[in-house]
């Protein structure tokens, strides 16, 4: 059977475990987004915060992602709650440190201009530092949805969601018949909305990027 | 106390002032973990409607100074008032919408339009959106910028000198009756910042605002301020007096370091011709078709070796010496042709360099151009000593 007749024939199963694998990883994407925006904005001011921040987020990205993984499941168990943890986590660095260099990189004049006309300290975050920092946020956010549309397969391992378990199966049936092609829809899949989620990621650079902050 | 003071400060002084007076009184900051204060016990008051200038070396503390009036920075102790109200105790962020702010580097907001730019305040304080719109295009008009062609351009495509008049149309658009400025003419080249300047005194003889203008530049001091104060060490006041005062009689070395060499010709560019006793009688003027005879005849009688040939309207032309007029027939072409002249409007920096080129003696016309007098060297030499006599220079004490 070819690759092709594989694809078309399992389609639907093939196209579900798509769909959460992308889903899974966009999700992944925005709490990490969230929860390393925020981290940044907490340490950016202060020069031994950020670096601790960007210290402890680098050294998550230095665990294998099956021992992380291996470590979660005893405390979380099986299933989607350890992968969820496991990527976000992975994705928080390149977001912690592009928030971190895109607040800090905000020119000083502007910012002092900001508060010495009266706008809050909220209103020059949101108004003026987050909006000038937004196309290194995105970067990040553009890295980790990458790197996590990698790792996602790792999470299979923890009976996670997505195109892994094609990938995982099709490995260990190893030999047997339609084994390469289960192997290869997994990985092709993967590699498809990697280049479609970058995609979008461009498109939404275009359109929230202001025109006095793109290069 | 009660009752609004900022509306009886501001209406009191005149009707052209929309400023208010601040008064600081023994204002010091003092940052922790260094030995001595930033400032320190810094006690001035600066007068509604009038432009002051801190001028002082770099690190003087001239801007923390200025920064603590709008509590960008926040004073250790001593009390700061604004027409009358207390400024430590209002919420800063509301504080600061009430007093305009210009910096350096503009500080304009990269992704706003120059529109939305000057409009941030207005916003900030909650006008409504047609009243915005109005202001933002009376800003832009004040300032120069034609709003048609402005107002939807983005900061980075604008000069350097064009970003200063959003900033400064983006500090005076919500009328604020006190302005700060730090140094707001520094980063461009010295043409644009020139008129910068003018325009600045321009705006400010309509406005009538309190401004407090840091600068290290003592001839843009001399230029802009009402009055001057020169900052030493901590922000200590060496001197605080007009510019005529200060220039004609440093209070101290420091001062006098500071006015530099030159001080009598920067006091020139404070006075203008008009202002001064030119002499009006002792040119003798002729028109181009008197007779050379008459003319030598006239020349003779009181007492001339020169006279100034004019035209039809009494414009300068050439100086004829009465050897020249023997066996000519004619004026025309008879003479040396005035170089340089002097309006009643120029400054005597620009008479002296008149008198220079001239030889002695220059030519000064009025309005359009008509000749009205001579001035020479004599005259801007007695104005001088006369500066220096009015602010006691050489006296005793």
């Amino acid at each position: 059977m070819s690759l092709w007749q594989y694809v078309t024939e399992r389609w639907d199963r093939l196209s579900l475990q798509a769909w959460l694998h992308l889903s899974g990883v966009v999700q992944c994407t925005i709490l990490a987004a969230i929860i390393g925006v925020a981290v940044g904005i907490a340490v950016y001011r202060s020069p031994a915060g950020s670096a601790v921040a960007t210290a402890l987020s680098s050294t998550v990205l230095t665990i294998p992602s099956f021992a992380l993984l291996g470590l979660l499941i005893p405390i979380v168990g099986l299933g989607v709650t350890p992968s969820v943890i496991a990527l976000t986590l992975y994705g928080l660095l390149p977001i912690v440190r592009n928030t971190i260099v895109g607040l800090a990189g905000v020119d000083p004049a502007v910012t002092d201009a900001a508060k010495g006309i009266g706008m809050s300290r909220t209103g020059v975050l949101t108004r003026v530092e987050l909006r000038m920092a937004w196309p290194a946020i995105l970067t990040g956010m553009r890295v980790s949805a990458q790197m996590l549309m990698g790792i996602a397969v790792i999470a299979a391992y923890a009976k996670g969601f997505g195109l892994g378990s094609e990938v995982f199966s099709g490995l260990t049936r190893a030999g047997s018949a339609n084994s390469l092609n289960q192997a290869l829809a997994g990985t092709l899949g993967v590699v498809i909305l990697a280049l479609l989620l970058d995609g979008v990621f461009v498109l939404i650079s275009r359109l929230t990027i202001p025109k006095g902050v793109r290069d | 106390m009660t009752t609004s003071p900022t509306a009886d400060v501001t209406t009191s002084d005149s009707p052209g002032v929309s400023g208010a007076e601040i008064r600081l009184d023994r204002v010091t900051k003092r940052y922790p973990n260094t030995s001595a204060p930033a400032v320190e016990e810094f006690t001035m008051t600066i007068p509604a409607g009038k432009i002051v200038v801190f001028v002082g070396p770099s690190g003087c503390g001239k801007t923390t100074t200025m920064r603590m009036i709008n509590r960008m920075v926040e004073p250790t102790s001593g009390t700061i008032t604004i027409g009358g109200e207390d400024a430590l105790h209002i919420d800063p962020d509301r504080l600061r919408r009430t007093i305009g702010y210009a910096i350096q580097q503009a500080g304009l907001f990269p992704h706003f339009t120059v529109a939305q730019n000057i409009a941030v305040v207005p916003g900030l304080l909650k006008w409504d959106k047609k009243r915005i719109t109005a202001r933002v295009e009376e800003m832009m008009d004040l300032v120069g910028l034609d709003p048609g062609t402005f107002a939807d351009r983005l900061p980075r495509q604008l000069s350097g000198g064009q970003q200063q008049r959003v900033g400064v149309a983006r500090a005076l658009a919500a009328d604020p009756p006190v302005l700060l400025m730090d140094e707001p003419f520094g980063a461009v080249d010295p043409i644009t910042r020139g008129n910068l300047q003018d325009e600045l005194l321009r705006l400010q003889s309509d406005l009538g605002k309190t401004i407090v203008f840091v600068t290290h530049d003592f001839d843009e001091a001399v230029k802009l301020g009402d009055k001057i104060a020169v900052l030493g060490d901590r922000s200590s006041i060496q001197q605080y007096d007009t510019p005529d005062a200060i220039l004609a009689n440093p209070a101290n070395d420091t001062v006098a370091g500071f006015v530099g060499a030159g001080a009598s010709l920067k006091q020139l560019t404070l006075m203008r011709v008009r202002d001064v006793q030119y002499s009006s009688d002792e040119v003798l003027t002729v028109t181009e078709d008197e007779h050379p005879a008459t003319v030598a005849d006239r020349m003779t009688k009181a007492g001339r070796t020169y006279a100034l040939v004019v035209d039809a309207r009494g414009r300068p032309l050439r100086w004829v010496h009465v050897r020249e007029l023997a066996g000519r027939s004619s004026l025309q072409q008879a003479g040396k042709p005035v170089g340089d002249s002097v309006s009643t409007q120029s400054t005597l920096q620009d008479a002296l360099e008149a008198i220079l080129t001239e030889g002695g003696r220059a030519v000064v016309t009025g309005s359009r151009g008509e000749v009205v007098g001579t001035i020479d060297i004599t005259t801007v030499t007695d104005v001088i000593a006369g500066v220096r006599e009015e602010h006691g220079v050489g006296e005793a004490g």
